[in-house]
Order: structure tokens, then sequence, then C-alpha cells
């Protein structure tokens, strides 16, 4: 009861929030030249904080993940002038992608020129910071920035959209077509501060237009630290996105990332998000298939240990007919650690001929660690096809003992199993280097875990 | 070869097989039959060292060792093979690549060196024209959404690739049409040599047109009731196993 109150104390108490004083302190030096629109959205958002503040335990979306830890570690801002010391190989290192695909580097927060590489672009269409375009394109971004996720309701989008500041704005002209992947890399070295980062990421996916996009978390090294990030995209009529979301954060660190999709008619948004890393990580993935014929294929992979906390909470909004969504999310979980999958699917009245289906398995290779998983259907409309699942098992002993009569050794039979449990969302990447990369993280990953014995149920 | 003696297995805690002796020698073709029921599945299962399946009694003397002091992985690697009557699905690892892990381990057991990616898809490609699949299978998940037929298929490319030395076969003609039939049993007779042993499990005589057993054993609840040569088989096939189950005949060693 004691928790409660305080609680309720602190979110009505600006001074006490430290989050609050962050804002106030980075709105008042902040460029004054910024258009006007840039200045009221940041303020209204940053009003909206206030009112907000950090979801609680007693919030239903946010009943199994406690993001006081956060609230109490006040993290600060990593100070722009003084960024950690990386060599740039050691940048080079973390990706496998060739190097002349566009990649633009973020270090705890702050884009960095020396890392990323932005070569051949032609007018056609804009990749570079938000801060850049604030000054250059602002009426392009006027159009996009902060429509589709909205920071009424959730108080780290709320957050996020009142520092506006750093990040990743890609407009894709119509009929554009990007032949090797955009790079959206995050580096975390939080060794002299609690530092927190708040990307923001804005891509807009013009007429038929279509690219791949990886969006990247690393750690440098084993501190704490907050990133919370805020990944709009937006896909006009005809146009095709593959993303890829790796999130490689340090065990310290706490994830927060908010990803809101707008797709459009006959367009298609298709997504493998791994979680690998983070002591605390929520992902909040929303797709609207605004129009009709709209598609999404939405996939994910958490691989958890230890205290490892990681939430996934996904949103499919249908409001027209003729949508289809698919999703798959599987987790393999040991140690002590929790997962949670919160999926919803939102068929609206109007949204005849949908066809929707959502999956969530889930691998215990421990009997300390803990699922909580709710798939959900709300269907409105009378002529649809939706399913869904969810499962929570141990390792199949029927399949270890099949491997086991081919010669394979116990414990490599458990390693198999759980790697193919595993592979069967990472073979749905489609750029082959990160495919092969992630196939081979999780091979090792599943090779030290492999010890888990089935626990008895 | 392979020597059962007085074999009694429970599963579940219910006595299957109830005193089952079985001798085959090297090169030789068996072949056990029964009706559904009888536990042709549970000797296979037990020889091949499935946990659920619990040996009560008796033993089991493979090329001069005890086969029951060994885990199941260690009996394939001395080249025990059962060929799964229901195959199981493994998703997310494919064919080539658990194959080549099978078999690496089993050349790894012998000192040999490892098989590399491409000369074992070679050889992969090779016992694959034997049973007639596509090489597309291999990278395919390990059974995962195969026909009946393709799943038998795979089992027996598994044979073909590991050559073991005792390969028992569980109702590998279950489920399958006559061309599958066919190249599941043009792979078995592939395999058959005067080093190798080969033990059918089946319900049906008809496998046996096309893999012709030098033995023939009757299961019926849980114990050989009759043995006899390829002629058995088809004595079965017209009378039936009512026609074994009279208590006249129990135990009758024929030819």
């Amino acid at each position: 009861m004691a928790s409660r109150e305080e609680t309720i104390t602190r979110k009505g108490d600006s001074k006490g929030n430290h989050y609050l004083s962050v804002c106030e302190s980075f709105l008042a030096k902040i460029d004054s030249r910024d258009p006007f629109w840039v200045q009221t959205l940041r303020q209204d958002a940053l009003a909206r904080f206030r009112e907000l503040g950090f979801p609680t335990t007693r919030e239903e979306q946010w009943k199994y993940t406690n993001v006081r830890a956060i609230q109490e570690a006040n993290f600060e801002p990593a100070p722009r002038e003084a960024l950690p010391k990386i060599k740039k190989e050691e940048v080079e290192k973390l990706s496998t992608c060739p190097l002349r695909w566009h990649r633009l580097v973020f270090v705890n927060g702050v884009y960095s020129k020396e890392f990323s590489r932005l070569s051949d672009l032609s007018g056609a269409f804009h990749v570079g910071t938000i801060q850049d375009a604030i000054r250059t394109k602002p009426k392009m971004l006027e159009q996009y920035l902060a429509q589709c996720a909205r920071y009424d309701r959730n108080g780290f989008a709320a957050l996020n959209t009142a520092l506006i500041q750093d990040g990743t704005f890609i407009y894709m002209a119509e009929g554009k077509e990007f032949e090797t992947p955009i790079e959206l890399v995050f580096l975390t070295d939080s060794e002299r501060g609690n530092v927190m980062s708040q990307p923001r990421n804005l891509i807009v996916f013009g007429r038929s237009s279509r690219a791949t996009l990886i969006e990247s978390y690393f750690s440098f090294s084993d501190d704490p630290y907050f990133t919370n990030v805020v990944t709009e995209v937006v896909l006009g009529d005809g146009a095709v996105c593959d993303y890829v979301r790796l999130q490689r954060e340090g065990r310290k660190a706490f994830h927060i990332s908010t990803t809101q999709v707008e797709v459009g008619r006959n367009s298609v948004f298709s997504s493998v998000a791994v979680d690998l890393g983070g002591k605390l990580v929520r992902n909040n993935l929303t797709v609207e298939l605004t129009e009709e014929g709209a598609q999404c294929d939405l996939n994910g992979l958490y691989l958890t240990s230890d205290d490892q906390h990681v939430d996934n909470h996904t949103l499919i909004e249908h409001p027209k007919p003729n949508g289809t969504s698919r999703q798959l999310y599987k987790g393999i979980l040991d140690g002590a650690s929790t997962t949670v999958f919160g999926g919803k699917i939102w068929v609206h009245q109007d949204a005849q001929k949908t066809d929707a289906h959502q999956t969530n398995k889930n691998l215990l290779l421990s009997e300390h660690a803990t699922v909580d998983t709710k798939p959900q259907l709300e269907i409105f409309a009378d002529d649809v096809k939706c399913t869904h699942g969810a499962a929570v098992g141990q390792i199949d002993e029927d399949s270890v003992f099949y491997l086991k009569s081919r010669g394979l050794p116990e414990a490599k039979a458990r390693q198999l199993v759980s790697y193919g449990f595993a592979n069967e969302v990472v073979e749905r990447i489609k750029v082959p280097s990160i495919r092969a990369e992630l196939n081979q993280i999780v091979l090792e990953r599943c090779e030290r875990q492999g010890s888990g014995k089935a626990v008895a149920s | 070869m392979l020597e059962i003696c007085d074999l009694h297995v429970n599963v579940d805690g219910n006595e299957i097989l109830k005193g089952i002796d079985l001798k085959i020698s090297k090169g030789e073709v068996h072949a056990i039959m029964g009706p559904n029921g009888s536990g042709k599945s549970t000797l296979a299962r037990a020889v091949a060292g499935h946990p659920d399946y619990e040996v009560t009694q008796g033993q089991v003397i493979y090329q001069g060792k005890n086969l029951l002091d060994m885990e199941a992985e260690v009996r394939a690697r001395e080249g025990v093979f059962l060929a799964f009557q229901y195959p199981v699905e493994i998703p997310g690892v494919t064919n080539a690549y658990f194959l080549r892990a099978a078999l690496n381990e089993w050349r790894a057991n012998r000192s040999l060196e490892e098989l590399d990616a491409a000369d074992f898809l070679e050889l992969l490609k090779e016992k694959m024209k034997l049973v007639g699949m596509d090489p597309a299978f291999g990278n395919r998940a390990v059974n995962a959404g195969f026909s009946g037929g393709e799943k038998k298929r795979n089992e027996i490319l598994q044979m073909l690739v590991l050559e073991p030395k005792l390969a028992v076969l569980d109702e590998t003609d279950s489920g399958l049409d006559i061309d599958a039939l066919k190249t599941v049993a043009s792979g078995v007779n592939h395999l058959r040599a005067p080093e190798r042993s080969i033990l059918i499990v089946t319900h049906y005589q008809r496998i046996l047109n096309y893999i012709t057993p030098d033995f023939v054993h009757v299961l019926v609840g849980g114990r050989i009731v009759k043995s006899g040569g390829k002629d058995l088989a088809f004595r079965l096939e017209e009378k039936g196993y009512d026609w074994v189950r009279e208590p006249a005949s129990a135990g009758e060693m024929e030819s």
C-alpha cells in the first residue's frame, strides 16, 4: 500500500521527477532558431509527460513490467561535447554488413559523423539526421514527425518527443528502390556516467518505394544506461519495407522502444525483431494497416538468461478490408529470466476479409524462468479469418530422442532442438549477411544454454 | 550381430514384451510381423534405447557387448539405426545440417576426419538419388511439413548416409503408396550386405515382396509365437493373425 501512495505522489510532483527537470533544462538550452512547430511539439509532449509520468504495474499493459528502476536511476543525457573515445575499427567490427552500405551511427544517442557513411545519395531521397532535417527539411519533417507515434497515452513516447533532437530521418521518394540496406546503429558507452539516449527515427516510404532497414543496439561497457527510442515508419501505397531490429544492449541496460508503423494500400511491412541483451527491455510495436490490401509480417525472437526481463507488446490494427497480418514471436528462456508477450489484433467493423494469424511460442530451459503470454483478438467484423495461439513448454523429448538415435550426444541434441526453435525466426531475415550472423549468434547462445535439461512439469 | 534373450519391457508400468528371444546373425534380414498392439514397435524402440521403454528383465547382446548398457546415442554410433514409424519434425534445423552433424559424430567415434560441407553435400546428393528425393530436401527443416511418404524416404536416406550395421525398420511401409514403397525397398536392398543385418517390423506382408527376408517371426501378445522362412509371411497374409493365435501353434518352429 505504501508503495502505491508513493508512486502517486511522485507522478504529481514535477520537482521530484528527475526526467522532467532533464526535459526542462534541455528545452531551456535548445536552439531557439528551431522552427516554431518543433518547439511547440516538444512543449506539448513535456506537458503530457508531466501528466502521464512513467507507467506503473497497475496499468494492464504494464502489469508484468515494472519500470521504477528507470525512474529511480536518474539517468542523464550524455554530454554532447565529450563523447567517449571509441575506435573506428571497433565500430566497424560490430557489423558484418558490407562497408558499402549506408550507415548512421549514434554514440550515446548523438550522431557520429566519423562512424557514419552516407555515400552516393542522390537527390531523389533523403537520409540524414533529425537534427539536420529540423533545419534543412522542416516542411517535409513537419508533415510526418510525431504524426503516427502518439505520445498522449505513452509516457516514454512523450519523454522522447519532448527531447526530440537526435535520430534518423529517411525519406524515400516515389518509386525509389534502395538496393543496399540502410543501417541505424546505436552504441552506448556508459562508463563515465549513467547515460540515457533518446533516439527518434522517422522513416517515410513514398508510393511504391522499397528498402531494407536494420536498426541495431550495442553496448561498449557493462554499466547501467537507458535507451528510450521512438521509431515511426510510414509506408505509402504499394511500398515495401523490410525491417530488422537487433537489440544487443549491455546486461545492465534499460531499453524501451516504441515503434509505430502505418502501412498504406497494398503495402507490405515485414519485420524481424531480435532481443539478446538488456536487463529490462520493453518493446511496443504498433502496426496500423491503414488502407485496403495492406500487409504486415511481424517476427520476434528473444533469448534470455540470468535476471533479464524482456517484454514485447504488439498491436495490429485492421481498420480496412482485405488486410493481412502474420505474427510469430518466439522465446527461449534460461536462468531466472522473465519474458512477457502481449499481442493484440484489433479487427474493426469495416475490416471484412481480414486474414490475421498470431503465434507466440516459448521454450523454457530452466525451472526458474517465467513467461507471461497474452495473445488477444478483438473482432468486430463478421467475415474474417483470424487465429491466435500461445505455447509455453520444455524441449520436446521425442525430438531429443530422435536426434540421439542418430548419434548426437544428449547435450548437442538439446542444443540443436532449441537452435532450430529459434532459427525458425532467424530464417525470416531476408538480408543474407545479417541472417548468417544471427544464425551464428543463436547457435552459440544455444550451445551455452544447451545444458538446460528439461524440467519436470 | 544381435542376440535378444528373454526380453521383458514395460511402458508406463505395463508389461508389453513378455520374454522375447531372437537371434540375428550377420547379413541376415529378419521380419517381425504381428497384429496391432502385439509389441512390435516396442521391440524396435527398446533396441534403439528409447527412455520410455523400460527393460525389466533379459538381455540384449550386440556385437558381443551389452546393448542395454549403452545410451541411445552410443548405440547409434556403434551402428544401430532405427527408422522411425513416426519420424519427428525438427523445425529450424535443415536436413543437411542435421545429417552432417550425425555423420560427423559417427566419424569422430571412428577417429575419422570431419566431412566438410562441400564433401558432405556430394555424398548427400548421391544418397538422395537412391531414394528419389529432390536435392531441395537437403535445405528443408528435418521432416517439417513433409508428407508421410517423404518422411519415410527421409528415414531411409538417413540410413543410407549413416550406413548402420544393424538397421531396424519400424513400420516403414505404413502409409506408403506402391511407388514410394518400391523406392524405399530398393533403398533398403541397396544396403543389404554380408556384414549388415536388417530387422523389418511390419503389420503387412506387402513390403516383404520387395525385401525378401531370411526369417519371419510372428509376435503376438508380447511373445514370438511362430518363426519360419519367408513363406510364413505369405501364409499369414492368407490366413490372418488368428491362425497363429491358436495355442497349439504357439512357439512352434517351422522349417
